[in-house]
């Protein structure tokens, strides 16, 4: 309420003022009209007066004095022209000074200081000077303020300045740099004091209403950056230490940020590298409440702008030390502001390693010494507890991953990890989930074993647990995820040499078994793969054949691999474990290891027998069995006898009856390989398909007690497909008589009302009839073959 | 065109020039009415000559005990006003008792004047320099005809002038250190100083530098003392901190002053003291007053 009322007044006070500006302005300009330099002098005082008041906020205060700087515009140049007026400018500059009111007073003097610069009746210089020691009768800090503002204003383009006509006879660059200096000091000066005209209750009003200000000072330094006689020579020599003098010297954490910053901003990058040391000298004497690393990190990140925008400057980096200097800086910096919040420091170093990567990509030194310092301060506590420090832990780690796209790189660097140790879990978790996204995004391999060593270092986090308390919080979800990154990771883990995958293998096996039951079930199957893929690089060379000095043989590896699979049990995850004996088992039937076939597939039925008790998951479980051991080849006879007994027997004992039905039909291929030197047993195969024909029936039977109506006859078509198959093979045992009556059977049974209709089974069997009679129209040798076959 | 003679109807029209009237520069002069009339200016030891030209209305005759003019330098003082005292009283002769039928010049000279006083007029005092024509007639009464003129005195620059420096303050609340870089200034001359905060622990709104005229009158317990401000000049807007150091510039010249007048006849003195003015934001006044010497500079244009 009060606050609006507060501004309601203001708007008013505002208004006020600006129709008395232009009340005033009226007169002046028809005094300017009529060439009256008196009744000139008289309103433009008028006028000016308004700019007395305290009454205003500095952004409303800017709007008056810009309408009185728009009318001083005229009356300067109506002082320009002598003869409308008829006195000198000398004269001129005396007249206005008789003006009782101070800031009129010397808003009058400014203007005709201009137009007496402009005269060159004087040296540039001593008019410069007595404008700027004049000023100092403005105590009030706004009104001081826009009083130098506008003395800055209208001598901006009168500085003695090189190559300007106002340089030279005793008129230098200096002194246009000490007119500068000097008015940018006052302003300062006054600004800072704003900070403490008031009350302290309205402190965050003075705060907001000073940086409505701060470019009024800032300019300053601008203009300074402007003047062309300001060399680097003067710079170094001049103008920077005498701007850090004011800078240290207000102790002022507003202006000294500020102010720092705009230093940063204003000045070329050259200007700043061979300056590097006074600039960071300065930073360490700042206010504790400053926020000088976001002061070094804009210049940091100015300079690396630099190094990028012209190799050619590299030179120059190095010659001066940027690094060494910055460095120092910080550290200087961070012991110097004990209340520093780690974070702080943090940041700090994050810029730091910026502008290394930036400027110097390949000191992977400088990088390494970077993070050793933020070990060194990290040290200090056990574990990072602010969150946004931890966020800048994570940035200053992620960043040589973004720069060097090569995680190898990263992983010489001896500080890395040590870094990553102060993290808590959690954090850790995402360093390394970030490890790992910018291996997977660059597609970068890592090829030793050593290296896999430090890389499960870095990202231990998601290897095993870091500690008890997290596991319960843990979204599955999220486990879910980072574990299938790290599955992913594995496949990245590569080397061309046998010998060396087999170290990596080792070594990765080393960390995923520590990593706990929930791990495996992720970390296994991708460990197996790269296992079995290194057996089938193997494949060609014979293990046996090169003798036991080679260290990578095929049959190293199974041993491994059956290690590995057995760790599985503890999960338990008999399924997966059931699937990669069999993976293990194709591998080594490729490599013609009888026996270590036949051990994976005795593995794979042990597990079948004691583990999957589930029906639906015995179901996949044999089939699968099935199909890898139809593509066996490695076994002698009895062996496979062995085996597929096993097999059938297990297809027969399923649960429900079309699962049985389908797993003894599919166990026909077991006695059938259609390739050049497979087993065809004719006999068998026909055994298998007239036992699934029985469990058919009596899966029909059963659903005819049980529901009233016996199921579709989706599973006598699907036997009857078999039959075509082998009878297209050229199995003896199949003769058309038996497709035939089976082709009826499934008729009779279609009509049966007792059997449900099923528009999928329909279809199924009438496709199927389809395809005899195409094959009968087809002709020649299996045309021939299928005409006895009536449809 | 003198309103006196206009009143009366007097029996002969008077008037004066001055020999060296034309090159003499005017001065404007402020008369007991109000007006404002330009006037001759002299200065001390100067001659003073000129012509009465004395003229009877529409052609009668005039009748006279004798014409005499005279220079009077007279100090009037506003409690007693009308009575003049005169400090310089000198006659010329410029006829003999007798008829004049037409129009008369007479010639007069008073060579080498002291007239040692200025001209002034102040707040409960003036002093002025006239010439004074008498006509006397024994019955209808005298025919008086006045010229003023005025009188400015010139002094060479002061061979030893040091500035006014010093230190005031109040304990623990206000010390300053200001200095005037002259103790004695000419009238168009300018005061340059600054004022120096030692030590400021009130808040100060404004600063100001004004420039007061003392005039005493009188003499013993009818001492009479009147003070103008005749110069009010901020110096200074808002509060300064320690260390600051404000510049002082004043023009003298758009302001009337006159040169120091002391202890004129045993009438009156006049004197300018400079007053430092601060204003804190409770509106309360810290001054300290200085007095400087005014003295008039020969123009040298």
């Amino acid at each position: 309420m009060v606050t609006t009322e507060g501004m309601e007044e203001e708007e008013k006070w505002l208004a006020e003022g600006i129709a008395a500006i232009q009340h005033n302005a009226f007169y002046m300009s028809r005094a300017l009209d009529s060439d009256n330099l008196r009744e000139a002098l008289k309103y433009s005082a008028l006028l000016l007066s308004e700019l007395r008041t305290s009454k205003l906020s500095p952004h409303k205060y800017y709007d008056l004095y810009m309408r009185a700087f728009d009318e001083l515009r005229k009356l300067e140049m109506f002082f320009r022209e002598e003869d409308r007026h008829g006195c000198s400018v000398i004269d001129l500059y005396e007249l206005v000074q008789h003006a009782g009111n101070i800031l009129p007073r010397l808003y009058l003097l400014c203007t005709v200081g201009s137009v007496y610069i402009k005269s060159k009746e004087a040296p540039a210089k001593d008019i410069l000077k007595d404008l700027v020691e004049m000023c100092r009768g403005i105590q009030h800090p706004t009104r001081g303020l826009f009083l130098r503002s506008y003395l800055a204003q209208i001598s901006r383009d009168k500085l003695p300045d090189l190559g300007s006509e106002y340089e030279g006879e005793g008129d230098t660059v200096m002194d246009a740099v000490d007119f500068v200096l000097q008015n940018f000091t006052e302003m300062n000066k006054l600004w800072v004091r704003m900070q403490h005209n008031g009350p302290v209750r309205l402190k965050e009003k003075l705060e907001k209403e000073r940086s409505e200000l701060r470019d009024l000072v800032g300019k300053n330094l601008h203009v300074l950056s402007q003047i062309e006689g300001v060399d680097l020579e003067m710079y170094k020599d001049v103008v920077l230490p005498r701007v850090l003098e004011q800078v240290v010297n207000c102790k002022d954490e507003i202006a000294q940020y500020y102010l720092m910053d705009c230093i940063i901003q204003v000045f070329p990058d050259e200007y700043h590298l061979q300056t590097l040391e006074t600039l960071l000298g300065a930073c360490p004497q700042l206010q504790p409440a400053v926020d000088v690393k976001t002061v070094l990190s804009r210049l940091m990140e100015r300079l690396s702008n630099y190094a990028d925008s012209s190799p050619e400057v590299l030179p120059d980096f190095l010659q001066v030390e940027a690094f060494a200097k910055l460095s120092s800086a910080i550290g200087k910096v961070i012991e110097a502001q004990v209340d520093m919040p780690v974070v702080g420091a943090i940041s700090l170093f994050v810029s730091l390693l910026t502008f290394t990567l930036r400027v110097h990509p390949d000191r992977l030194d400088y990088v390494d010494q970077v993070l050793g310092a933020c070990v060194k301060k990290l040290s200090s506590k056990a574990k990072l507890e602010d969150s946004k420090a931890t966020k800048q832990v994570v940035t200053l780690l992620s960043a040589p991953l973004e720069k060097y796209t090569d995680i190898v790189t990263v992983l010489t660097l001896s500080n890395y990890p040590r870094v990553m140790d102060h993290l808590d879990a959690g954090t850790n978790k995402i360093m390394a989930t970030i490890i790992i996204e910018s291996i997977m995004k660059n597609d970068t391999c890592v090829s030793t074993a050593d290296k896999v060593e430090v890389l499960f270092e870095l990202i231990k986090g998601l290897i095993k647990d870091l500690d008890e308390t997290a596991t319960d919080e843990l979204d599955e979800e999220d486990f879910k995820e980072e574990q299938n990154s790290v599955a992913r990771l594995l496949h990245m883990l590569y080397n061309d040499e046998p010998e060396e995958m087999l170290k990596i293998i080792c070594t990765v096996r080393k960390h995923i078994m520590a990593g706990g039951p929930n791990r495996l079930t992720f970390t296994v199957p991708p460990l197996a793969f790269s296992a079995l893929k290194l057996v089938r690089r193997l494949q060609g060379q014979d293990g046996d054949m090169a003798g036991e000095e080679v260290p990578a043989t095929p049959k190293k590896i199974f041993q491994l691999l059956n290690e590995i699979i057995e760790a599985l049990s503890s999960v338990p995850a008999s399924e997966l474990a059931l699937r990669l004996y069999l993976q293990c088992a194709e591998a080594a039937n490729d490599c013609e290891l009888e026996p270590i076939a036949y051990e994976f597939f005795t593995q794979a039925f042990v597990l079948y027998e004691e583990e999957v008790a589930d029906s639906k998951a015995q179901v996949t479980a044999i089939h699968l069995i099935i199909g890898t051991l139809q593509k066996m080849t490695v076994f002698g006879v009895e062996n496979r006898d062995t085996l597929t007994h096993k097999a059938t027997g297990y297809s027969a004992k399923l649960l429900k009856k079309p699962d049985q039905c389908r797993a003894v039909y599919a166990c026909s291929h077991l006695f059938w390989v259609d390739d050049q030197d497979g087993i065809k047993d004719g006999e068998r195969v026909l055994l298998c398909l007239k036992r699934s024909l029985r469990i058919a029936n009596a899966a029909q039977q059963q659903a005819n007690v049980t529901r009233g109506s016996s199921g579709p006859v989706t599973l006598f078509v699907e036997i009857l497909n078999k039959y075509l198959y082998f009878f297209e093979k050229g199995n003896p045992q199949v003769t058309p008589a038996a497709i035939q009556s089976l082709i009826e059977l499934i008729k009779t049974e279609m009509q049966s009302d007792a059997t449900t209709p099923d528009t999928a089974s329909d279809a199924f069997f009438s496709s199927t009839l389809r395809y005899i009679q195409f094959q009968k129209q087809k002709g020649g040798l299996m045309g021939e073959k299928y005409s006895p076959i009536k449809v | 065109q003198n309103y006196i003679i206009g009143a009366f109807k007097p029996a002969c029209n008077i008037s004066i020039t001055f020999s060296d009237g034309k090159s003499r520069k005017p001065v404007p002069l402020k008369k007991e009415n109000g007006q404002t009339v330009m006037v001759p200016l002299f200065q001390s030891q100067e001659n003073i000559a000129g012509k009465i030209s004395v003229e009877p209305v529409s052609g009668k005759k005039a009748e006279h005990n004798g014409i005499k003019v005279e220079l009077l330098g007279q100090i009037e003082m506003y409690f007693d006003r009308g009575n003049f005292y005169d400090f310089t009283s000198l006659v010329r002769e410029l006829d003999v008792p007798g008829e004049i039928y037409e129009r008369k010049i007479y010639p007069f000279e008073f060579s080498t004047v002291e007239m040692p006083y200025e001209t002034y007029n102040g707040v409960n005092v003036r002093l002025r320099y006239v010439l004074k024509i008498t006509i006397s007639r024994g019955y209808a009464g005298s025919i008086v005809e006045y010229q003023d003129f005025v009188v400015r005195n010139y002094t060479p620059p002061p061979s030893i002038n040091n500035s006014i420096k010093m230190e005031v303050g109040i304990e623990d609340c206000l010390h300053i250190e200001f200095e005037y870089n002259k103790s004695k200034y000419h009238l168009k001359d300018v005061i340059i100083g600054k004022i120096y905060f030692l030590l400021v622990r009130i808040k100060i709104k404004n600063m100001d530098l004004e420039i007061r005229r003392r005039e005493s009158t009188g003499s013993g317990a009818n001492t009479h003392v009147e003070t103008e401000t005749l110069a009010k000049f901020e110096l200074m807007d808002g509060a300064p901190v320690r260390g600051e150091s404000i510049p002082i510039r004043l023009f003298l010249s758009p302001y009337e002053l006159t040169p120091t007048y002391r202890n004129i006849n045993n009438k009156f003195s006049v004197k300018y003291y400079l007053n430092l003015v601060l204003v804190d934001e409770e509106d309360r006044r810290y001054f300290k007053q200085q007095e400087i010497t005014m003295f008039r500079l020969a123009e040298t244009s």
